[in-house]
């Protein structure tokens, strides 16, 4: 009977007894700026030593999203519990020594010029009040981590934005944080520094065991590093899952778009002369991933269902070493028989088939 | 110039030099603190506080706005309140003081101001507190522009002590007023030009050094 009473009390600073994997839950998160909602019920876990990237268009509400982590941002509802300990109602002094736990990386970087690079990474530590030996030592020790050992005395003036980026990263690590967030770490870089920095980050993850919450509007970054993705739009996340899953089989129009870029997609050429009813060939889309994609699909096709086809574009990714593919066949004839035939057998051997419609000639 | 004049000469350089210092160093100690307010307590400000904001504004325009002649004057009560007597160089630096302060505080300002939200914001990430932000962020990053405007506010005050004769400062503006036009000793006027040209052109020499050597922006 005492049960009842008990679980009707409210606990003034909430633990989580449950839940002690999860870094980071977010339960029902709203947040509006006027007229406009940023954040319109967003509910997240974030798994100790995972990755999850957030991904979204601008103004999606991934800035809010990442800012109310750390307390930097309020939100107006919903709760925000760090390592079980629920933050979103926490005043500025007690927010403080929490935030230490949390490293932030940030778009432009944001290194004190006035101060050298060493400083600068133990900057975090002088917060912590740590004497300044142990900070020297700790900002050597990140320099090392990062490869920027021989710039420690240098000024961030001097620096590339890639060498700046990985000063950003070394401070965000100095207090040892149990999460580190990434608010668009590689967007100001070039392709190739977002390489290295991503590289770095993944390599911090698996080396540290670090918990990465990152967000981003390129999926190249979320297919690099991410093991997971959450994909929001207009405040709301409106897609979950692993990685591999998502882009093999994106379930909404927003996320299809953001894949637009590094998916396969039916070249313009073709997709400008499709008609539908009937023409002298079906274009099909066919999307593969995991074992289906393992598999020599297209010579069994060829085995089992006679009549020609023809491979029109398409190819197969590896996203966190899962094979993920986008093909598209034309098929010839206008038979119905047969291209029903060539469907059935593509969903059984577990592909996604879409018919796009014909084209009247061959192309 | 006569060895009498030339002593007066020197004595003259010395009280300018006093009374800019003085001042300078007065108008230094709070004017940094009233334009770190002024910014901190504005919109987005890291104590954002509209009310103090601009009240502290208010006052600051308000002694602005009087011209140093009478604010020379006007002032004369509170300088005998402090010094004890109205008359002579350290009853001038009050007024010189309590001009330059806010001077040099709206200077300031725009320098704090000028400061990359971003590096606030990553200060309040670490887990800084307002104090941290003031002594590892705003000050450190504005410093180049909180020298260079501290080395207008001391050309500045060389100009303005030399109105400070009008109650008995000395200085050199009160020597070439005094010798130099109603003796016509011309060879005073010019030497006590050629002295301040030095002068304005050694702080800002020494000025501009300073912010070469704090500026790593780049």
């Amino acid at each position: 009977m005492n049960q009842h009473v008990t679980a009707g009390l409210a606990d003034p600073v909430r633990v989580e007894p449950t839940g002690r994997e999860d870094v980071v839950r977010l339960v029902d998160l709203k947040r509006r700026f006027g007229a406009t909602a940023a954040l319109d019920g967003v509910s997240l876990t974030v798994k100790k030593g995972e990755i999850l990237g957030i991904i979204g268009r601008s103004g999606a509400g991934k800035s809010t999203l990442i800012r109310c982590l750390n307390g930097l941002e309020r939100p107006d509802s919903g709760e925000v519990f760090i390592e079980g300990r629920e933050i979103s109602r926490l005043g500025e002094r007690e927010l403080q020594p929490l935030r230490r736990r949390i490293g932030m990386v940030f778009q432009h970087f944001n290194l004190l010029s006035a101060k050298t690079v060493e400083d600068n990474v133990a900057l975090p530590l002088k917060i912590e009040g740590r004497p300044r030996a142990e900070r020297m030592g700790r900002a050597a020790e990140l320099l090392q981590l990062v490869g920027l050992s021989e710039k420690a005395k240098a000024y961030p003036a001097s620096l590339s934005g890639g060498q700046k980026q990985r000063v950003g990263i070394a401070r965000a690590l100095a207090a040892r944080p149990a999460l580190l967030l990434s608010d668009e770490a590689t967007s100001a870089l070039d392709p190739e520094t977002t390489r290295s920095i991503l590289a770095l980050l993944k390599d911090i993850n698996s080396r540290l065991g670090l918990t990465i919450l990152l967000i981003t509007h390129e999926m190249e970054v979320i297919r690099s590093i991410a093991d997971r993705v959450a994909v929001i739009d207009a405040g709301r996340i409106v897609e979950e899952g692993a990685v591999w899953q998502v882009f093999a089989d994106p379930k909404s129009e927003i996320t299809r778009s953001l894949l637009g870029g590094i998916r396969p997609q039916l070249p313009p050429e073709i997709a400008s002369r499709l008609v539908p009813g009937e023409g002298a060939e079906t274009i099909l889309r066919i999307d593969v991933a995991g074992e289906a994609a393992r598999r020599p699909l297209l010579s069994e096709l060829a085995a089992s269902v006679p009549g020609a086809f023809r491979l029109v574009h398409g190819g197969i990714d590896h996203v966190q070493q899962e094979p993920v593919g986008t093909l598209f066949v034309a098929v010839p004839g206008a038979d119905a028989a047969h291209l029903a035939a060539v469907i059935a057998f593509l969903k059984n051997r577990g592909a996604r088939v879409e018919v796009l419609g014909h084209v009247a000639g061959p192309v | 110039m006569s060895p009498v004049l030339f002593e007066l000469l020197l004595r003259s350089i010395w009280e300018t030099v006093l009374m800019t210092g003085a001042s300078g160093l007065i108008s230094l100690v709070f004017g940094l603190p009233l334009g770190l307010a002024l910014v901190a307590t504005d919109r987005g400000g890291i104590a954002e506080s509209l009310w103090v904001n601009r009240i502290l504004g208010a006052v600051i325009n308000g002694f602005r706005s009087v011209p140093f002649i009478i604010l020379l004057v006007a002032l004369i009560p509170v300088t005998r309140l402090i010094v004890g007597t109205s008359i002579g160089t350290w009853a001038a630096i009050v007024p010189l003081s309590i001009a330059a302060t806010p001077y040099y505080a709206r200077i300031a300002e725009v320098s704090l101001r000028e400061v990359d939200h971003g590096l606030i914001e990553a200060a309040r990430a670490m887990g800084g507190n307002r104090w941290t932000i003031i002594r590892e962020v705003l000050v450190p990053e504005a410093l180049p522009g909180i020298v260079a405007g501290f080395t207008v506010t001391l050309v500045t005050l060389v100009g303005a002590s030399a109105m400070a004769g009008a109650i008995g400062a000395g200085g050199l503006g009160d020597l070439a007023i005094r010798y130099g036009y109603q003796r016509f000793e011309t060879s005073v006027m010019v030497a006590v030009v050629i002295v301040l040209i030095v002068l304005v052109c050694g702080i800002q020499w020494i000025g501009d050094r300073l912010v070469a050597r704090l500026d790593h922006r780049g």
